[in-house]
C-alpha cells in the first residue's frame, strides 16, 4: 500500500513521518501531483496558519488536487482545518470538503492555545474502532470546527468542537495522533485499514 | 476536560542522562531512549530532555539523540539547553523534537522570541523562565540560578507570551532541589498574569506537592526530575493520587 503525505509550507510533517516508522509503514513527503492522487492514501498534516497554508495550496493547484482526491485522506490539525469551509484564522476560505466553519476558542476563562490531553467522545465510524469513549488525545490549537453532523468525535474546551468529522473518503482529526500515544497508533492503523 | 499534565525532566550530557536512576527493570540507566520510553509506558504526559552538555563538538550527538527519541517515544518531548539561534531550533525540530525550550537566549535577545515563534509556531516554543526571590522580589536568573538579572519574573513573562511563546516553563530557583514543595506563590501570579499555559518545575517532593501547585498554583503542568528518576514518587500513583483530589489527570 502506497502513503503520501502532502508536503506544503507547515510544520510538524516529520512528527507523522516518525509516528508512521514507529509502526513500520514508510510515507514519502510530496507535492507531486501525480504522486499524491496515485497513493492509496493520502495524510494531509500540519501546523502553522491558515491564511499562508491556503495562498501556498492555492499557488501551487493542490486545493483543487486535494478537494478532488478519491482514495481515503486524513487531515491533521491545521490539515483538517484547511478541509473545512472557512477559517476565522485571518478569515480565509479553505478547501471546502466539510461544511464547518473554524472559529478561535473565544471564552476567556480558557487558555489559547489549548496545550495537552483532552479526551475524545461520542466516537464514530472505522476511524475508532478499538478506540475506548472519552479516550486521551493530545491537542495544541487555538481554532476548532464547530460540531456538525459530519461530527465523528467530540472534546469540551470552553465549548464543544469536532475533534473529529468525516465526509466520504475524507477524514479529519484536530488532536494529533502522532502525538496520542497508543491510542493515536491505533487511530493510524484505523485509518490505514480503511476500505 | 483538558488534564493537568506530568511532565518527568531528563539531564542529558554528552547523549547520556546525568542523574542515575534506581529503576532496576533498566537495562542501561543512562540510555535516555529507554530511560524515556519507561516514562511513557508509566504514563507521562510529555517529556523534556535538557541538554547540559558542555561543549560544542560534543553538542552535536544531541541531534541524533533526539533522532533516536523521536522514533522511539509517542508523546511529545520539548528539548532544550543551549538554543541560541534559528538554525539550533531547525535542527532539532528537524530530527523530531515537537516544542524546544530556550532560556538564556531569550534573555540576551528577546526578539529571538518572535523569531522562532514566526519561522516555527507558537506551539514549539516553551521560554524557560528561572526565577529567585531576592530582596522580596522574583526575579528571572539565568545560568542555573547563578545569575541574577534586573528583570522582574511578572514583567518578563508578560512581554514573552506577547512577543509570541507557546508555554512557560516556570522553574523557582529558590525551590529547585529541596523537595520542599513548587513556590506556589509566584505560579499562581505568573499563571494569572498571562493567557499562555504554564508549567511549574522546581520542588517537588510529595504527590501533596503536585495537588498543591495544580491547585493553588493554578499551573496547567508540573516538571519534575529526581523524585521520578529515584522511584520516590510512580507517574501511576501519582495520578491516581490527583484524581482522587478532583484533579483531572490522563490515566
Amino acid at each position: 500500500m502506497s502513503l503520501v503525505i502532502i508536503k506544503y509550507n507547515a510544520g510538524n510533517i516529520r512528527s507523522v513521518l516518525f509516528a508512521l516508522e514507529r509502526i513500520g509503514i514508510y510515507a514519502e513527503v510530496t507535492d507531486d501531483a501525480d504522486k499524491i492522487i496515485s497513493a492509496d492514501r493520502v495524510i494531509f498534516p500540519g501546523v502553522g496558519e491558515a491564511s499562508t497554508a491556503m495562498a501556498y495550496l492555492r499557488e501551487r493547484n493542490l486545493d483543487k488536487l486535494i478537494r478532488d482526491l478519491k482514495q481515503p485522506v486524513l487531515g491533521i490539525c491545521l490539515g483538517m482545518q484547511l478541509l473545512c469551509h472557512h477559517s476565522e484564522e485571518n478569515n480565509v476560505d479553505c478547501l471546502g470538503v466539510f461544511e464547518n466553519r473554524v472559529k478561535k476558542f473565544a471564552d476567556p476563562s480558557f487558555k489559547v492555545p489549548q496545550v495537552g490531553w483532552n479526551t475524545i467522545s461520542q466516537l464514530k465510524g472505522p476511524l475508532f474502532e478499538n478506540i475506548r469513549e472519552n479516550e486521551y488525545a493530545y491537542f495544541v490549537h487555538s481554532y476548532y470546527a464547530e460540531l456538525n453532523a459530519d461530527t465523528i468525535a467530540r472534546t469540551e474546551y470552553g465549548s464543544n468542537f469536532s475533534a473529529a468529522i468525516s465526509k466520504n473518503n475524507f477524514y479529519g482529526v484536530q488532536f494529533h495522533p502522532e502525538k496520542s500515544a497508543g491510542a493515536g497508533e491505533q487511530i493510524l492503523k484505523n485509518f490505514l485499514s480503511l476500505s | 476536560m483538558l488534564t493537568k499534565r506530568i511532565i518527568p525532566c531528563l539531564d542529558i550530557k554528552d547523549g547520556r542522562t546525568v542523574k542515575g536512576t534506581n529503576f532496576i527493570q533498566l537495562r542501561d540507566a543512562g540510555d535516555p531512549v529507554e530511560l524515556a520510553m519507561r516514562y511513557c509506558d508509566e504514563g507521562a504526559d510529555e517529556l523534556v530532555f535538557l541538554d547540559i552538555t558542555a561543549t560544542i563538538e560534543k553538542r552535536k550527538t544531541l541531534a541524533s539523540l533526539v533522532h533516536s527519541i523521536a522514533t522511539h517515544i509517542n508523546i511529545p518531548f520539548t528539548v532544550g539547553g543551549g538554543i541560541y539561534s534559528l538554525e539550533d531550533v531547525s535542527i532539532l525540530l528537524e530530527n523530531g523534537a515537537d516544542k524546544v525550550s530556550v532560556n538564556t537566549a531569550a534573555v540576551k535577545r528577546p526578539a529571538l522570541i518572535s523569531e522562532i515563534a514566526g519561522q516555527f509556531g507558537s506551539q514549539c516554543l516553551v521560554l524557560a523562565v528561572d526565577t529567585n526571590y531576592i530582596n522580596e522580589e522574583w526575579m528571572v536568573s539565568t545560568h542555573g540560578g547563578r545569575e541574577i538579572t534586573a528583570l522582574k519574573t511578572l514583567e518578563w513573562v508578560k512581554l514573552v507570551a506577547e512577543l509570541g511563546a507557546g508555554e512557560i516553563l516556570l522553574t523557582s530557583m529558590t525551590s529547585d532541589g529541596t523537595k520542599a514543595g513548587f513556590s506556589l506563590e509566584i505560579t499562581r501570579q505568573v499563571a494569572n498574569a498571562i493567557n499562555i499555559p504554564v508549567i511549574a518545575s522546581g520542588g517537588a517532593g510529595t504527590m501533596k506537592d503536585f495537588a498543591d501547585v495544580f491547585i493553588q498554583g493554578e499551573a496547567d503542568a508540573a516538571l519534575a526530575a529526581s523524585v521520578f528518576h529515584f522511584s520516590e514518587i510512580a507517574i501511576p500513583d501519582l495520578k491516581k493520587y490527583l484524581a482522587k483530589q478532583n484533579i483531572p489527570v490522563r490515566q
